[in-house]
């Protein structure tokens, strides 16, 4: 069965090494989704700020905001999130009225495990199983923590055996463990920690989450400057006699944009050994998706367009 | 001031900044420039590192267990070190296993805790056990006096100050009142009328077994509360001390600077020592000077009448054009990034007396000489 596009599952979680994007491609994934029509909603788990501000809004809370057309954004809150649940689920009346109630709910959820986690996943799927979204785009943890998390739901239903959670993990592990509805996304540079990262993280989602791998995305790809033939006349350039005629021709300024060449040329192969090791370890069968790096100012709004376009290209859609 | 004369006046040397911007290969490099130049027994603590990092150290992994990088790995490299480098990883499971054997008051408890189906679980996940486990293993080898400096990269943390507080949280989370009265109702058998809801509620949601369990297992751990809250209290003597000091590293991108800006205040207003920024990853100098920027503009412009000129057979000047076309964008696009670095680096340089700019290195981490070349530009 050929696996559903990217942007038509319900639910895709964005990881990746810290440093590498993660987070302005999941808001472009996100916008690209919205921009498509889809009502799309687009979490940040670690509240951190930094979705709020690839989008240039105010700081996001647990509410979701409408900050694009179609496209709603909020920050992961646990204690929110247990709220909501015991509200909608078992019905216990508002916590603040109880007082102490709510801090050792949440000193339990800090101490055992997978309290945490399954209340930020559960309250994801619980999105998508009701149908409020078309499509949940996360900024998940970074690669090392994110197995923890999708797989909280799993390690819960082996510890606790009985209680209201237990009849709620299951609805939970169905939507995750499907590859129509849940997939997730890791996100790399083409350089030697981002890559064996990746390589570790695609080998444990499929041994411990059981969640699909859907894409990985290559960020900030450096543009290749020159063919072989255009490489020859750069080094014809940059002999002592040429040099010479262009400092005379520029000034001496002209020394630093050829050494500057060079540098972009030599960054440029340096990572492609290491895209050829992760084609390796993947396989053909592992989307990949390739994003320019971007020579801007600062992130923000611009960049993320700039990104979803790039991305719909890559799929093959209209953005 | 430089970083050797920050380092040979310090013990403890915390290396901290966000995820991906090169502190483990930082603390490396430190490490391995204060055991060749300043001597002593020096020992890089590190959180994860690269596989090729500890091969580069002339290992073929290191574990829990501090282990010496060989004299020949240096001599390799065409270094004479005149101390001694030693490494070892952080293994947060087997730090907690040592702990639980320190402080267990007997061997029947410490076997039920080791043996519990929820200590390693709890372990793993309760108030930033891994930031806590981290700073309760620096303090000890620092009190073993078996090192003159110890270098830490420290754990990637959700926010960065998290293990900072660790000590604090942990301290308060076993003298906490909460804790007691969870354990309570499980050792008297009494539920006083305060935790009657919290427990019919609870046992709705996660069963009662599993509240036992848990119950259970902080009753075990209870029994290692005096002994904890004083190590823990230990441990954050330890950062506060003037032979402690913390290095920022980050580099130049929007999002790492801003966490490096928001952790020295946090240091600051924790009156930390702040000892030095490492700014990694630079881009060259030439990339911020005017005249390359003017010379890249006219390149651009005059692309045509520069082909003509420069290309050595008529038929290859539609191609020089080209190039010369595509190395003047090429350096233009760099300079943007580069202006916008130099500003973060102005921001950065207001907050701390020493800055310390490590150019980008073009090639992966995969000797010690590599490592030592990174060590000479923060050294």
């Amino acid at each position: 069965m050929r696996p559903p596009g990217l942007l038509d599952r319900r639910l895709l979680f964005v990881t990746g090494k810290g440093g590498v994007g993660k987070t302005s491609v999941a808001a472009a994934l996100a916008a690209l989704a919205a921009a498509q029509g889809r009502r799309t909603l687009l979490c940040e788990i670690d509240a951190k700020g930094d979705l709020a501000e690839v989008l240039e809004v105010e700081p996001l809370r647990y509410a979701p905001r409408e900050v694009l057309p179609q496209l709603f954004a909020m920050a992961m809150s646990t204690e929110e999130s247990l709220k909501e649940y015991l509200r909608l689920q078992l019905r216990v009346p508002l916590l603040a009225k109880i007082g102490p109630l709510a801090r050792t709910f949440d000193f339990v959820a800090s101490a055992a495990p997978g309290v945490k986690e399954i209340l930020t996943i559960g309250k994801l799927a619980f999105e998508v199983r009701e149908n409020h979204y078309d499509l949940v785009v996360v900024d998940s943890s970074a690669t090392g923590h994110v197995v923890g998390q999708l797989a909280a739901p799993g390690a819960i239903r082996e510890v606790v055996r009985a209680g209201a959670v237990r009849g709620q993990v299951d609805w939970i592990l169905d939507i995750l463990q499907d590859p129509a509805q849940t997939g997730a996304v890791i996100v790399a540079t083409a350089e030697e920690m981002p890559i064996a990262e990746t390589i570790e993280l695609a080998a444990s989602l499929g041994s411990k989450t059981y969640v699909d791998l859907a894409a990985v995305i290559v960020n900030q790809v450096l543009p290749e400057l020159f063919g072989v033939r255009e490489e020859e006349l750069f080094s014809s350039l940059r002999t002592v006699a040429s040099r010479r005629k262009l400092v005379a021709e520029l000034g001496e300024g002209v020394n630093g944009v050829l050494d500057a060449a060079a540098l972009a040329v030599a960054r440029r192969r340096a990572r492609a050994v290491h895209l050829e090791a992760l084609y390796d370890a993947l396989g053909p069968s592992v989307p990949m998706l390739y994003l320019p790096f971007l020579f801007a100012r600062r992130h923000g709004v611009r960049t993320t367009r700039r990104l979803s376009a790039a991305l719909a290209a890559e799929l093959g859609v209209d953005a | 001031m430089r970083l050797e004369s920050l380092l040979s006046a310090k013990e403890i040397v915390l290396m901290c900044g966000a995820g991906g911007v090169g502190k483990t290969t930082t603390a490396a490099a430190a490490a391995a420039m204060a055991a060749t130049h300043s001597g002593g027994r020096v020992l890089a603590l590190t959180v994860d590192p690269a596989r090729r990092l500890a091969t580069a150290l002339g290992l073929q992994e290191f574990g829990n267990t501090e282990t010496r990088v060989p004299t020949s790995a240096f001599t390799q490299a065409g270094a004479r070190p005149r101390g001694e480098l030693w490494v070892a990883m952080l293994d947060t499971n087997a730090s907690w296993d040592d702990l639980v054997r320190t402080h267990a008051p007997d061997a029947t408890t410490r076997d039920a805790i080791l043996a519990n189906p929820l200590y390693r679980n709890v372990t793993g996940k309760f108030v930033q056990s891994h930031d806590y486990i981290a700073m309760e293993r620096l303090h000890e080898i620092h009190s073993s006096g078996r090192y003159d400096l110890i270098v830490v990269d420290t754990p990637p943390t959700r926010n960065a100050i998290d293990f900072l507080d660790a000590p604090d949280r942990m301290a308060e989370f076993f003298s906490s009142r909460l804790l007691r009265w969870l354990i309570a109702p499980y050792r008297s058998r009494m539920f006083t009328a305060a935790s009657k809801p919290f427990y019919s509620v609870a046992d709705r949601i996660l069963g009662a077994q599993f509240l036992r369990d848990i119950a259970e297992f902080f009753m075990l751990f209870q029994t290692m509360y005096d002994g904890f809250v004083d190590r823990a209290k230990a441990v954050t003597r330890t950062l506060e001390d003037r032979r402690t000091t913390f290095v920022v590293v980050t580099t130049l991108e929007a999002t790492p600077a801003r966490e490096a800006e928001f952790f020295i205040n946090a240091l600051v207003e924790r009156r930390y020592h702040l000892g030095a920024v490492v700014c990694n990853r630079m881009l060259p100098d030439y990339f911020t000077e005017r005249a390359g920027a003017q010379a890249a503009e006219a390149m651009k412009t005059d692309a045509a009448a520069l082909a003509t000129v420069m290309a050595h057979r008529v038929a290859d000047r539609d191609a020089m054009q080209g190039v010369l076309r595509e190395i003047a964008e090429s350096y233009l696009n760099y300079h943007v990034v580069a202006a916008r670095e130099a500003e973060q680096l102005a921001e950065l340089t207001v907050a701390s007396e020493l800055v310390v700019r490590v150019p980008a290195l073009e090639r992966d981490i995969s000797s010690l000489a590599d490592v030592l070349e990174v060590g000479r530009h923060i050294w």
